[in-house]
């Protein structure tokens, strides 16, 4: 098992090393550089050219790759030109921002996903099974943003129960509980959107693993112990099937991310989706490059976890 | 000199391991085999599973790597058979072990069956039909089925397409590994009795890999009993049946079931006879990592694999 | 001596492919005694299975009509809480496959634990206890240590015991084992054999052997019965059976297997196929079509189930004038012209 994650993680360095030469390498491709943003356009060019130098811009890339990368590991990841405070910081308030709006929309899908997809599976063919397998394609069909939108629409503009954007009413203070409940109320509404579409494809994945398990062999055995056939789904069909579900938590870290961005962006919401998206319109590259980083190297937590997880709980893997 | 020769034969497979994935030890699926085989004969290989069997008959057509040792076809080494001329790969074929998987699903019969003559001979259309409608009658199915898939077949029909597969290029051995495990008795006669037939007519000599005792005595005229990638015993199907010395061959010819009903109970008591006497004597018979010993020679065909003296 | 367990009368389990249902068990009747080993054998699809699986309802789609009586009620169609109080009780099942049989993400004592717990073993001790005691019994080495291992870390053969630990773990009444030793060697073959033997000795219990391997109702079986396409074709007791079979499809069986041959000579082949679920006769008698060489003014209509001697049943009537195409009817070879 250690053995396991260990490797896993030295595949993982790799991985990272290649992802940060690609998120430079765009960063210098991109037009303009830190000084473009930084320095009045009146200045004489000669002084920006000397600045230039002095900084290390007209070294070789792999130079300034060992600079930047040295850099990043004592937290230093540049200036955002836009808000004129160091990137570290900027991401750093937005990260927690993302992270409980993450959580809570993790928390949904699973909500959602669990009851259905055992509902769809244990009585497939079934009216409800319909229904619901109806839903999962509508929400395959339906482009997140789209149907944000028509959330954002009808709960926080017309029908007024939820606030429109913004994390956490203005004037609270932080740690009191009304500020935790404003903070919550905030992310219902996003939350709940983004968790109504990602959740189809567990549903069906859950779906579909119950039918798949339901027709093993060991479901005869246990039906012929005279185990009854709530025992049967608890202890034999549910616990094979959220197996692998369990696995995909990783990915659905993945996920989120990409669906952050739009719904951020939709609700007004000050996550990290919203900060990359502002910035990239904005132009200022160096948020834009480190938030690249940081969704990159997530990304490949999330399967590294998914790994690990699966490792975790399938004695099958566990064992080697 | 005989026809198949097999010398001190030896596949490893290595098992890789560890933070890298090196090579920590080796699986030795066949540690030193020797057997020949003589032309028109049938010589059967026999042994539990994962004793090293179908690895053995791999390993001759070159399918598997060959760790060490050589194999000799009609005198010439073949160990290489990869760059040894393309004539003696032809004139050895394979039958697998399970009809249900080892044709193409998605390929008609007739795309099956040609595909050697495609890779050896240069036909033209017209004539691999004809050659495929021969064949297709010769393994006793309807000629007009060419265009047919694997699945509209019975086991024993597929069977049937494996083995017409196998001898579209007139080979003079054939491998043929388990080629009846999978079936029921009364097709599993039909395959049987066919590929006797082919034998006699096309004068074929077969390796006939089988754990079911009952079908090597029917077909096999030589028998070699492996364990444990080793060669416990080996001679003729009398040698064998009739005068086992290894305990693991007394054991597995014990487990033959007896086809009276009236001899159960004797059997039975035989049956654990053997069996006391496997688990008293397993220490003398094998060596401290549970392989067998060197074979020696009990008499002019029968070879037993029995504890050095002293 | 011969008091019965279980009673099937007139059994026929339909499957439903496209809109109609076709029996694969068509009126089927017998009866297992204590302590008695009834051996069923048929060739693949014969409805072997379908017949063991009607006896536990374990079918997810079928329809059983009949009669299936066991200890004194008809459990055809009983309400499934009242059959989980018979099955893994009263009855218990060997499956055929031991790779698949177990749960891959349980461990082995909580398996054979389980059938305890659900029929009323609710202290925790007790159930090891027990377990272990049954690993021991089925001739686990190491039971202990086996308790806490899952499936993969056993060999088939270990595997298979431990199914079989299950199936005797409430000392049921009837044990019903499909096929239990077609995925194992040979050696590991006689020795389930030779377990499965000594556990029906020693409890008492009716035994149902599927098997397709005639070797293996000749070492173990009491009884035989033959089926062919749904239907049982000859019923009798074991030496009867290898004696004296009469009906055209069991002399062909027993033809056909190697050993029973003289050395290096044909064997008998059993011309045609089962014939699918869809297109098997109805009317008329169902091995008809595998032995062409029979007129067909010899067969009888719809052949029923004959007594011949006490105990010897065969459905057939014309079994008198049956020869084998290369033999007359003394059992004679002549050449086939
Ligand atoms: N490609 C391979 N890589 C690693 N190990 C292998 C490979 N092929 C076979 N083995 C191992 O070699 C041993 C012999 O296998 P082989 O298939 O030859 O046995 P067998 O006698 O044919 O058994 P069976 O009756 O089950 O077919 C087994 O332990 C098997 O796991
Ligand atoms: N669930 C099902 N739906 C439709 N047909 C089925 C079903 N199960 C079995 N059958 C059919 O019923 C017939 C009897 O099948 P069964 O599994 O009982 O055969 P068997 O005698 O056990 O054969 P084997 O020796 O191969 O296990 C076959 O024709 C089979 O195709
Ligand atoms: S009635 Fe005819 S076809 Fe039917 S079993 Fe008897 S001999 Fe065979
Ligand atoms: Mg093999
Ligand atoms: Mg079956």
């Amino acid at each position: 098992m250690w053995k396991f994650s260990i490797r896993r993680i030295m595949i993982m360095i790799p991985q990272v090393i290649l992802l940060s030469i690609i998120v430079f390498m765009l960063a210098k491709m991109m037009p303009g550089d830190a000084l473009t943003g930084l320095i009045d356009p009146n200045v004489d060019p000669n002084t920006i050219a000397e600045k230039r130098e002095e900084l290390g811009l007209n070294d070789p890339w792999y130079e300034q790759y060992t600079r930047w990368v040295a850099g990043v590991f004592t937290g230093d990841l540049g200036q955002s030109f836009h808000f004129k405070m160091p990137v570290s910081e900027l991401v750093w308030q937005r990260i927690v921002n993302s992270f409980w709006l993450s959580l809570l929309t993790l928390v949904l899908t699973y909500l959602i996903a669990i009851p259905l997809g055992i509902t769809s599976g244990r009585y497939n063919d079934s009216w409800a099974d319909r229904l619901i397998t109806g839903y999962t394609y509508i929400g395959f069909a339906a482009p997140l943003f789209i149907f944000a939108l028509v959330m954002l629409w009808i709960f926080g503009f017309h029908l007024g129960w939820f606030p429109t954007g913004g994390s956490v009413k203005p004037g609270l203070t932080p740690g009191t509980f009304e500020y935790v409940m404003s903070k919550l109320y905030h992310m219902l509404l996003p939350a709940l959107s983004m968790a109504l579409i990602t959740t189809v494809s567990t549903v069906q994945y859950l779906r579909s693993e119950i039918i798949d398990t339901k027709q093993k062999d060991f479901i005869l055995t246990a039906r012929a112990k005279g185990a009854s056939e709530s025992r049967v789904y608890n202890r034999h069909i549910l616990r094979n099937s959220l197996l692998p579900i369990a696995a995909f938590f990783g990915y659905e870290i993945t996920g989120l991310i990409g669906g952050s961005i739009f719904i951020e962006n939709i609700f007004g919401y000050p996550g990290m989706g919203q900060l990359f998206l502002n910035s990239i319109l904005l132009r200022d590259y160096s948020v834009v490059t480190s938030l690249v980083l940081l969704f990159g190297i997530l990304t490949i937590l999330g399967t590294l976890l998914s790994d690990i997880i699966l490792s975790l709980v399938d004695p099958r893997i566990r064992i080697k | 000199m005989s026809y198949l020769e097999v010398k001190d034969l030896k596949v490893h497979f290595p098992v890789k391991g560890g933070l890298f994935g090196r090579t920590l030890a080796h699986i030795k699926a066949v540690d030193g085999v020797n057997f020949s085989i003589e032309k028109g004969k049938t010589y059967g290989l026999v042994g539990e599973s994962g004793s090293g069997k179908t690895t053995t008959g791999r390993a001759i057509i070159g399918l598997n790597k060959i760790t060490s040792g050589q194999v000799f076809f009609e005198g010439q080494d073949i160990t290489n058979l990869n760059k040894a001329n393309k004539d003696i790969r032809r004139d050895i074929q394979m039958i697998f072990q399970d009809p249900y998987s080892s044709l193409n699903p998605k390929k008609r019969v007739i795309d099956i069956i040609s595909e050697p003559l495609r890779n050896y001979e240069k036909l033209t259309k017209g004539e691999e039909t004809k050659r495929v409608q021969e064949l297709l009658e010769l393994v006793g199915l309807n000629p007009e089925s060419i265009l047919k898939y694997p699945h509209e077949f019975s086991g024993g029909q597929r069977q049937r397409i494996g083995i017409a597969r196998a001898i579209a290029l007139k080979p003079k051995l054939i491998i043929a590994d388990e080629p009846v495990s999978a079936l029921d008795v009364s097709v599993q006669a039909q395959v049987l009795n066919f590929m006797k037939e082919i034998q006699k007519e096309l004068g074929l000599t077969y390796l006939f890999i089988s754990h079911d005792l009952g079908v090597i005595k029917h077909m096999c005229d030589q028998i070699g009993i492996m364990y444990k990638g080793r060669y416990v015993e080996s001679g003729t199907k009398e040698d064998i049946f009739n005068h086992p010395q290894h305990i693991y061959t007394k054991r597995l010819v014990a487990a033959i079931p007896d086809m009276n009903p009236r001899n159960r109970q004797q059997h039975l008591q035989f049956r654990q006879e053997v069996k006391n006497e496997y688990e008293q004597a397993y220490n003398q018979y094998f060596d401290d990592e549970g392989l067998a010993f060197q074979l020696q020679p009990v008499s002019d065909t029968h070879l037993v694999a029995l504890p050095e003296k002293g | 001596m011969s008091e019965p367990i279980l009673k099937i009368d007139n059994l026929r389990t339909s499957f439903r492919i496209k809109d109609d249902y076709y029996p694969a068990v068509d009126g089927v009747s017998l009866t297992v005694n204590k302590n008695e080993l009834l051996a069923i054998v048929g060739e693949s699809g014969c409805g072997k299975s379908a017949l063991a699986f009607s006896i536990m309802n374990l079918h997810s789609r079928a329809k059983i009509e009949g009669n299936i009586n066991f200890k004194g009620q008809n459990i055809v169609n009983l309400p499934t809480s009242k059959l989980n109080k018979l099955r893994g009780k009263d009855m218990g099942m060997i499956f055929q496959d031991p790779l698949t049989a177990l749960n891959p993400l349980m461990i082995i004592g909580e398996q054979i634990g389980e059938i305890l717990l659900i029929h009323g073993t609710n202290s925790a001790e007790k159930r090891k206890e027990r377990v272990l005691e049954l690993l021991n019994k089925v001739g686990i080495p190491r039971p202990e240590h086996v308790f806490n291992q899952f499936p993969h870390e056993l060999s088939g053969g270990m595997r298979q015991r431990v199914v079989i630990a299950m199936a005797i773990a409430n000392n049921p009444e009837l044990l019903i084992a499909d096929e239990p030793t077609t995925a194992l060697d040979v050696t590991i073959q006689s020795q389930i054999l030779d377990l499965i033997k000594e556990l029906k000795e020693e409890s008492g219990a009716g035994v149902i052997l599927i098997t397709h391997d005639l070797g293996v109702v000749a070492e173990m079986a009491d009884r035989v019965a033959v089926m062919y396409a749904g239907q049982i074709v000859e019923i009798a007791d074991v030496y009867t059976l290898f004696e004296n079979p009469l009906h055209p499809y069991t002399r062909s069986l027993l033809n056909s297997v190697p050993t029973a041959n003289e050395e290096q000579s044909t064997l008998h082949v059993i011309q045609g196929v089962v014939p699918a679920l869809q297109n098997l006769p109805r009317e008329g008698c169902r091995f008809g079509a595998r032995i062409p060489w029979i007129a067909d003014s010899a067969h009888e209509k719809n052949p029923q189930l004959h007594e011949v001697s006490p105990g010897h049943f065969v459905r057939c009537t014309c079994y008198k004038d049956f020869h084998f195409p290369d033999r007359d009817k003394e059992g004679n070879r002549h050449v086939v012209s």
